[in-house]
């Protein structure tokens, strides 16, 4: 039997989505359901002085308004942070309580104040319209770098500052910086993004008073951590009475890994009122209420001699979390930037220090790639920038400094397994045709348009994972993954996951896995995720996590299967269990022509038992039925790296930038579906080219978003990208068995800094932020102009 | 969204008679549909002109391209009759927001709703057009009054927009990178007379540019252009473009313009 591993299956869930059968939270529909819609704050910083219900209480159809008072009345607790930061001096981080219905304050335009709940949609707005909500408006921060010189938004919160951290030494880095032939600095700002989803967020939630169950239908990237976070810390109901179902999610890229105000408004509410309850947000709620991505002002130096050695790194950042600390607000900008902030490098001496600050937005938190698309623009734009103050070409001063030998030692935490930058590094320069740019320069000048070309190495931690190690970090939960292998009596096989698929094809490359490891043909496996009550636990997807923490769960209880068919061949054989071999889907015992399928195998371990004869073929110790679980935690992260080349020919009369070539090379260690990949380094180079040229995410003084729809919020469009010339190198990844690592942030980390060198290639070194839209390139341009008809 | 009315008129009479303070013609509801979800319109009555035959179709004379109000954006750039006679409006009305909207948007609902930053209202200014409607032919000069105000009566219809055709012409939008509305758009036509610079985004409300027009009637070559310094002080200034910023696009777009007739 070929092997599936490393072959482009069709993808199995599209002919689900492709003919409109795919079904989403929306999509679901329950008898005698009721419709929520939220009263939200229209103030980005106010007290509440009073909430008068009266009047829509008496608007038509509807059943009940709760506001923060009824739900403080019972307990219900409020949305938390996942992971515990702890400050450079010791104290811990300062996070304010963050109520599902705000009761005494708002603190983001979007904040939810009341739920009015109806018997019709159109009933429910009216009647919203209708809650009357007297506000004191107050002075909201919103910017990002004077936060702390804003008032201070919750009490005892002094400077607005939730912690001050430092990973790595700052007296090593002095030492290095004294030895330094050149300082090279730069302060950049990485622009607020606003995710997006396809599918905007939406629940139902539903009570079973006969069984107090609550069952919710969510848009989640992770059920099962909902579940524990709705039921330890939101007081909704026992785990075992609280059912999180994710059906079909319509893409997260972070934003769905949140439990939410409405997920737990919604789920306390159905049981108060004894009925289902469904929300879908409208999209101008997601621009406002979705958590946003990035929004970093930092300032960096790189410390070099001048035949371009690295010898130090300094990083001082503040990262904006908006009003409240949510999941992995804390540690996107701390463990998922830092370590990574000294990128590919062997850099002796390095810090990162990280403020972070509330405002009155939108609370931040992981968005695609979280926290490494900082990092890598951080360091990847200083090292452009050492590259032409050393006039070292861009590349030679980048493979000067990658580590040569594996496993790599990288400068603040992480211990990298596996890779070969430079292998990476010279096949893009030729896939980009590296060498031939100055030609291509000189003709874009003879049309009167400016050529840059831009490079980025990177490295990334993903397979977000090791328990141990992430606990030991202040994550709140273990980062292993769970898996389940059941096979039915006639063969065929059900795995469970804990790993949730909202768009990166898990049906089919983890049918792909379980095929080979089973030998069943992919027909015959379905993959099941996304229901607590179906599959032990899971921790979901995000942090390229899926396969390489997921993915191995399932391996080894495809193993642990194998292992019980191998005592079982043996028993029904009459042979030792140590001769019976495994392939293709048979057992056979060694130096016979005896074997048995594993599809008898399972049959008889399901009907242990012989017509007319007292007999089981089942080995003494061991119980009916072929199932087995695995709780995969691995020993590291994982490590994918590579190196992309942009070039960008800009028009000095408009500013317009046009991206005309995108080289990615990446290593992912082994490639179980290239077609799959290929997806997840297209969407991630679109999300990450969006960032350099077209999204930000914009709030006035007074904290309104000004970017609150589409008509001016760029979304990227496939006629904003050129076709994307990708390529890979592969190293295995040592750290699990399939050689792993993990694609679905690459593009979103790697994207920004190589498109913006690009750009600022194009622009002479002038310096432009993110993202570089026609006005910002046409000042640059203007400028550029004048300095060179100065010096001419 | 509030409930409303919703009427299908079968002729311009009926659709008028409908009419009132507290109505909207429904044309391809690309405008109107969404400021009611958003809660920005109200009506008491939406009144669906789309099944008026005669509001739809494209008639080309010798002079004149003459389009009904009614007729799609998609249907103007698909016209081969249009794509002969006048090049640059059919490529107008395929630069127009995205296959969607211009499955659906109007060339009449576009113009009626007279947008600063549309597209239509250039051409009708630069190509000498006439507005008929149901009471009266207005001249384009006199019909575009200021942001999303024209010249039409409570009630009336516009039926059709006659484009006298042009001896050369071009429409070089910058558009909005998220919109794709203008933020500048400059539609530039020579006609046996004179030349037209009309320019949208820009302003408050479509004009024609008079000291462009004047430069390029004397020499039509973008060279008579270059350089010039517009005064940017009534000019639009958001987060998407400075006033600044527009003054110089519209001179870009202009010679680019020119530089494709
Ligand atoms: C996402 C998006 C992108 C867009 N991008 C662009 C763009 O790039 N460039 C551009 O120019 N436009 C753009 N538009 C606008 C679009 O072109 C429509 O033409 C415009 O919205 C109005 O046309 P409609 O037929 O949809 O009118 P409707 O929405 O049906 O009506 C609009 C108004 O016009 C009135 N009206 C309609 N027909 C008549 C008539 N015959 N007589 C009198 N009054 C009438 C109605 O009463 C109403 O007040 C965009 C729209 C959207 C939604």
């Amino acid at each position: 039997m070929a092997s599936l591993v490393g072959s482009r299956v069709e993808r199995k869930e599209d002919k689900r989505f492709l003919t409109g059968k795919g079904r989403y939270t929306a999509d679901i529909n329950l008898v005698n359901q009721t419709y929520a819609i939220f009263v939200r704050s229209p103030h980005a910083r106010a007290s509440i002085k009073k909430i008068n219900i009266d009047k829509a209480l008496k608007s038509p159809g509807v059943v009940s308004i709760l506001t923060g008072k009824e739900i403080a009345d019972d307990k219900i607790g409020g949305l938390i942070a996942g992971w515990a930061i702890r400050s450079e001096d010791g104290t811990e981080m300062k996070c304010p309580g963050n109520p599902p219905l705000a009761k005494d304050n708002v603190n983001f335009v979007g904040d939810p104040v009341a739920v009015v709940i109806a018997e019709s949609l159109a009933e429910a707005k009216e009647a919203a319209e209708k809650v009357e909500v007297d506000y004191k408006v107050l002075k909201a921060v919103t910017s990002t770098a004077d936060a702390m010189n804003g008032d201070t938004i919750h009490e005892g919160i002094d400077k607005n500052l939730c912690f001050d951290w430092l990973l790595g030494d700052r007296q090593k880095v002095k030492e290095a910086f004294d030895k330094a032939d050149k300082v090279i600095s730069i302060d950049i700002i990485n622009n607020r993004l606003i995710p997006n989803a396809m599918e905007p967020r939406a629940c139902v939630a539903d009570y079973n008073a006969a069984s107090e169950e609550i069952t919710l239908y969510t848009t989640s990237q992770n059920p099962h951590l909902s579940r524990l976070i709705m039921s330890a810390f939101g007081n909704v109901a026992p785990e075992h009475k609280l059912r999180v179902v994710a059906p079909d999610v319509g893409g997260g890229f972070g934003s769905k890994i949140n439990v939410y105000n409405e997920d737990i408004v919604c789920s306390w509410a159905a049981k108060k009122i004894n009925r289902a309850i469904k929300w879908v947000a409208e999209r101008s709620e997601s621009f406002l209420t979705d958590i946003h991505g990035r929004d970093h002002v930092t300032h960096a130096e790189l410390a070099v001699t001048k035949d371009g050695k690295f010898l130090g790194f300094k990083n001082e950042t503040i990262a904006n979390l908006g009003a409240y600390a949510r999941v992995f607000g804390t540690v996107t900008p701390t463990y998922l930037f830092g370590p990574c902030a000294t990128g590919v490098y062997e850099i002796p001496a390095a810090y990162t220090n990280v403020k972070a600050v509330y405002t009155n937005t939108a609370p931040v938190d992981a968005y695609r790639g979280a926290g490494r698309p900082e990092a890598t623009y951080t360091i990847e734009r200083l090292v452009e920038k050492a590259s032409m103050e050393l006039g070292i070409d861009k590349t030679e001063l980048r493979i000067k400094n990658f580590p040569t030998a594996f496993p790599f030692k990288q400068t603040l935490v992480h211990t990298v397994d596996s890779g070969d930058y430079v292998a990476g590094m010279e096949k893009a320069k030729q896939m980009a045709d590296y060498k031939g740019f100055e030609a291509r320069r000189k003709e874009s000048e003879a049309k009167g348009k400016l050529r840059g070309i831009g490079v980025t190495s990177y490295f990334e931690a993903c397979g977000i994972a090791p328990s141990a190690a992430v606990m030991s970090l202040g994550c709140g939960v273990g980062l292993w993954e769970s898996a389940e292998v059941r096979f039915n009596p006639t063969g065929q096989v059900t795995v469970y996951t804990g790993s949730h698929s909202h768009g990166q094809s898990h049906q089919t490359t983890f049918a792909q896995i379980a095929a080979d490891e089973l030998g069943v043909p992919i027909e015959n496996i379905d993959i099941v995720h996304g229901d607590t009550d179906k599959g032990t636990f899971g921790m979901g997807t995000y942090g390229s996590r899926s396969l390489a923490v997921g993915g191995i769960a399932i391996v080894n209880a495809c193993k642990k299967i194998v292992e019980k068919g191998k005592r079982v061949t043996a028993k029904m054989l009459e042979a030792n269990p140590e001769d019976v071999e495994f392939k293709d889907g048979e057992f056979i015992v060694s130096k016979s022509n005896k074997k048995k399928t594993i599809g008898e195998v399972a049959f008889a371990c399901y009907l242990p038992g012989v017509r007319d004869e007292m007999k089981s073929p089942l080995p003494e110790g061991d119980e009916p039925g072929l199932k087995e679980t695995s709780f995969y935690d691995p020993s590291n992260f994982s490590f994918p790296a590579g190196t992309h080349i942009a070039e960008v020919e800009i028009d000095p009369e408009t500013g317009h930038v046009k991206l005309e070539k995108y080289t990615a090379c990446d290593d992912f260690g082994r490639i179980i579906n290239p077609m799959v990949v290929e997806g997840q380094v297209h969407g991630g180079l679109a999300q990450g080219i969006g960032q350099a040229l077209y999204e930000n995410a914009e709030y006035d003084e007074t904290g309104q978003l000004m970017t609150g729809s589409y008509m001016d919020y760029t979304m990227p469009r496939a006629d904003n990208f050129p076709e994307f010339n990708i390529g890979y190198t592969c190293t295995h990844a040592t750290t699990n068995p399939l050689g792993v690592k993990g694609c679905g942030e690459a593009g979103a980390i790697a994207a920004p800094p190589t498109v913006m060198n690009a750009v600022i290639d194009a622009l002479g070194g002038q310096e432009v932020t993110m993202p570089a839209t026609a006005e910002k390139v046409w000042k640059a341009c203007k400028n550029l102009k004048k300095s060179n008809a100065k010096a001419a | 969204m509030k409930d409303f009315n919703y009427h299908s008129a079968k002729d311009s009479k009926e659709a008028s008679k409908l009419a009132s303070s507290s109505s909207a013609f429904l044309a391809g509801g690309m405008t109107t549909i969404p400021s009611m979800k958003l809660g920005l319109a109200t009506y008491k009555d939406l009144i669906d002109i789309k099944n008026i035959k005669k509001l739809s179709g494209i008639k080309v004379s010798g002079k004149s391209v003459t389009i009904g109000a009614a007729t799609k954006h998609v249907e103007v750039s698909n016209s081969k009759d249009v794509k002969k006679a006048i090049p640059s409006l059919s490529s107008l009305a395929e630069g127009i927001g995205d296959p969607q909207v211009r499955n659906r948007g109007t060339i009449g609902g576009s113009i009626a709703n007279n947008d600063p930053s549309a597209d239509y209202p250039s051409a009708c200014i630069a190509l000498n057009a006439t507005i008929h409607t149901n009471e009266r032919k207005i001249e384009a000069a006199k019909f575009f009054k200021g942001m999303f105000e024209t010249a039409l009566k409570k009630g009336e219809l516009i039926e059709a927009i006659e484009f006298q055709i042009p001896e050369k012409s071009s429409y070089q939008k910058h558009p909005n990178p998220a919109s794709r509305y203008a933020i500048v758009g400059v539609y530039v036509a020579k006609h046996k007379g004179d030349v037209n610079v009309a320019v949208t985004g820009a302003k408050s409300c479509v004009y024609n540019d008079k000291e462009m027009s004047k430069a390029l009637s004397g020499n039509f070559s973008s060279s008579s252009i270059d350089g010039m310094d517009l005064d940017s002080s009534e000019m639009n200034s958001d987060m998407h473009a400075s006033a600044d910023f527009r003054a110089s696009l519209v001179v870009t777009q202009a010679k680019k313009a020119v530089d494709a007739c």
